[in-house]
């Protein structure tokens, strides 16, 4: 069977994370329930008249890409295929509102056409001229995954050898206080927002997109190989144990073999048990490694997770900004990653150094 | 054995609830193009819809759901495909072996967020809706009626949505990392969809006449359908009764344009000429087209090029577009034009291609307008969306 490589990255978030090393300049903001992208200079990537058109979900997609495949130096792609929860949220808010508000009249297509949920996916094509395999997934907080796993059966079938690969979520004003008024969001008054041994319920939201390019080579730039994806819809808190050691059997591992498990804590009192159950039992002897601290929980947070995961191996160290634990190993070979929202859509991703 | 086998299939569309209803609308040419019922909007005078003629109320008390429920209407259509599906594969264990669900939708949740959108903030009871907005909630609810725990996930390529996920289920299946998994599609009609079709112009004001010289554009339609695919090992352990095979498919991309096709159909030719590949078929042993055919302008001119290109001008097989009966249901119409496909191969019928009279200029291309019964061994089926997403699909017969 033929291998999945991550030869390139692209990351657009909360933290300057696209022209950095690895997050040497993050910071955690306690104060605050939304946190915004740090945005690129789009003009380097993007002609000013289509950034003026285009929502930021779509800006930092296309700005992402471009440095994974930059990265990776590749010039074109067999598949593009993305994932995003709530996708282009910001041009169906101004449609909506456009429709309700001005009842059914004087409306403008614009933002409906850019609303689709593909949208990403098919600017990116667009400028790329790009007519391959082309896929988008919504499904919540597994929309990545199901994009990262779709691609790697893709390479394993030898339809495509290099596929570019993304997850993309945008905040937007108004889904924002519907929110915070359905309590996914954490209360204003609850400062400071600690994701770690939180006692209170939500989250902090964020936004961004993140992009990697697959390849079925290794090569200079080659960050790891993407063993194994694994997505489950339901899973109670006590079945994760088995459910895990049962992914990591399947593919010959053992609990010990795992270098570091990077885990999706939010600090959501309601739900963090999921990722507690696997920190203070099988895995309290691993490095443990978190990082919606960092970038906030979106849909598609768990595509900063891999991209996290992906420079640990690169680094071989784990900054203290991300540390669970105070555990180190010499050498970072395997990572285990696992993620949910709100109990249910759970992945686990397996990757390794090459 | 060429194809993954279709085990199970369910529908509920503006022309039935049933498979077997949408059968006899088919060959009845029973249009279920109406006034609009169930949303106020004030395009209802000059527009017509594939409208399934059941309230939210309707739907609730046909699944049973409790009245603190928070289903959209597209995950409630989504859930009485999939249970008929489930139950027409004579499923009774769904966990039993590696089962995933693949649905696939456009609108998601956004008729309940239309409907309250300015109102969460007064009435506390609709709060419950804010959640169901996420397309995955609607697979998440759709995996509860079932029971199932497992891979779901959700597909959302605009109108070809629903080709995606039957396409990637047939690919689970034969990679070995699913043994059965449920797939197809679920929308409902919107506000936001009526009004975003509407501004583009490319709303009808009659009855959609695809591959007509004089086309005017399409009726949206609402509906829901998924099929039930096995591993063949299911198929042979349980002697199952296989309605037809997922032989081929293919999905490229137009990069044209976000909503336009290109004028020589280019994502369009891609894809048939990849399904067929997969198929391992020749253009010739097509026997009929479900064609996308959504009765636009522009639709249609470049899938007939695609056409042509595939086949050849002369050579094109019967083709006709079910759209005039149901209208155009988005990320669902590649599923219930999927249940058409296999209803034709089970049937050896070619379905009408209604509202047909002027061939179009640019190309001798006639679609089938009447009902015609012949051997049909592979069926072909088209599904486009904004942002350039072409999609094919090629059924065949069970040997």
């Amino acid at each position: 069977m033929r291998k999945t490589y991550i030869n390139g990255l692209g990351c657009i978030s909360a933290q300057e994370t696209f022209d950095t090393l690895f997050l040497e300049k993050a910071e955690i903001n306690e104060n605050d329930t939304i946190l915004a992208v740090k945005p690129p200079i789009y003009k380097d990537f993007i002609s000013p008249v289509a950034i003026r058109r285009m929502a930021k979900g779509v800006k930092n997609g296309i700005v992402a890409s471009a440095i994974a495949m930059k990265e990776a130096n590749v010039a074109t792609v067999d598949a593009i295929i993305t994932g995003t929860g709530m996708g282009c949220i910001e041009d169906s808010e101004k449609f909506l509102k456009a429709v309700i508000e001005n009842k059914e009249e004087f409306l403008t297509p614009t933002s409906f056409i850019q609303s689709t949920h593909n949208t990403v996916g098919a600017q990116i094509a667009l400028g790329l001229q790009c007519k391959a395999y082309n896929l988008t997934y919504v499904n919540a907080s597994v929309s990545f995954e199901s994009a990262l796993l779709d691609a790697k059966m893709k390479i394993e079938e030898e339809e495509a050898n290099a596929i570019l690969v993304g997850g993309i979520d945008e905040n937007a004003d108004y889904t924002t206080s519907l929110f915070k008024l359905a309590g996914f969001i954490k209360k204003e008054n609850e400062v400071p927002y600690k994701v770690l041994n939180s006692t209170s319920k939500g989250a902090v939201y964020g936004e961004g997109a993140t992009f990697f390019v697959l390849e079925n080579e290794k090569k200079s730039t080659t960050y790891a190989e993407v063993l194994d994806v694994e997505i489950i819809n339901k899973l109670a808190v006590n079945e994760v144990e088995s459910k895990c050691s049962a992914f990591l059997d399947a593919n010959d591992l053992q609990v010990s073999d795992v270098d570091a498990i990077v885990l999706g804590f939010n600090g959501d009192v309601e739900f963090d048990a999921y990722y507690k159950i696997l920190s203070e039992n099988s895995f309290k002897n691993t490095p443990q490694v978190y990082y919606k601290q960092l970038s906030g929980e979106y849909n598609t947070a768990s595509a900063f997770g891999l991209w996290v995961g992906a420079k640990i191996f690169k680094t071989q160290q784990v900054p203290k900004i991300i540390r669970v634990n105070n555990l180190e190993k010499p050498a970072y070979k395997t990572i285990l990653l696992y993620n949910q929202y709100k109990g249910i859509d759970h992945s686990f991703t397996l990757i390794s150094k090459c | 054995m060429k194809g993954v086998a279709i085990t199970g299939m369910g529908i509920i569309s503006a022309i039935g609830n049933t498979v077997e209803e949408n059968y006899v609308s088919l060959v009845n040419n029973k249009i279920g193009i109406t006034t609009i019922e169930n949303i106020s909007t004030i395009h209802s005078g000059e527009i017509k819809v594939g409208e399934i003629k059941k309230t939210n109320q309707q739907l609730v008390d046909e699944l049973q759901l409790s009245t603190d429920n928070n289903f959209s209407r597209t995950a409630m259509l989504g859930a009485i495909a999939a249970k008929q599906a489930v139950q027409n594969a004579q499923i009774s264990s769904i966990n039993e072996y590696k089962t995933g669900l693949i649905s696939a939708t456009s609108v998601g949740g956004m008729d309940m967020t239309e409907a309250h959108y300015y109102d969460y903030f007064e009435d506390k009871n609709l709060v419950k809706y804010i959640s169901c907005h996420n397309g995955g909630d609607v697979a998440h609810k759709i995996a509860d009626e079932l029971g199932l725990k497992g891979m779901v996930t959700t597909i959302s390529t605009a109108c070809s949505s629903a080709a995606n996920s039957i396409m990637l289920g047939a690919r689970l299946i034969k990679s070995g990392k699913l043994d059965r998994v449920i797939v197809g599609g679920t929308d409902a009609l919107a506000k936001f969809t009526i009004n975003g079709f509407k501004t583009l112009m490319i709303l009808s004001d009659g009855y959609n006449s695809p591959f007509d010289d004089d086309r005017k554009g399409l009726n949206l339609g609402e509906a829901a359908a998924f099929l039930v695919l096995e591993s063949d090992e299911i198929v042979k352990k349980e002697n199952k009764k296989v309605l037809a095979r997922v032989s081929g498919y293919g999905n490229a991309n137009d990069a044209f344009h976000q909503t336009a096709s290109s004028e020589n159909g280019d994502g369009a030719f891609l894809a048939m000429e990849k399904a067929l590949q997969v198929a391992n078929l020749k253009p010739e042993q097509i026997d009929y087209i479900n064609v996308h055919g959504t009765a636009t302008p522009n639709n249609d001119l470049s899938e007939g090029r695609a056409i042509v290109r595939i086949f050849g001008e002369e050579k094109a097989p019967d083709f006709s577009s079910t759209k005039p009966l149901t209208g155009h249901t988005l990320a669902a119409a590649a599923a219930i034009e999927a249940i058409y496909s296999v209803l034709a191969i089970q049937n050896n019928v070619v379905f009408p291609n209604l509202n047909f009279k002027t061939p179009m200029k640019e190309f001798n291309l006639i679609p089938q307008t009447t009902l015609k019964h012949k051997n049909i061994e592979h069926v072909l089926s088209n599904s486009f969306g904004f942002g350039g997403n072409c999609s094919t699909l090629i059924f065949s017969k069970n040997e």
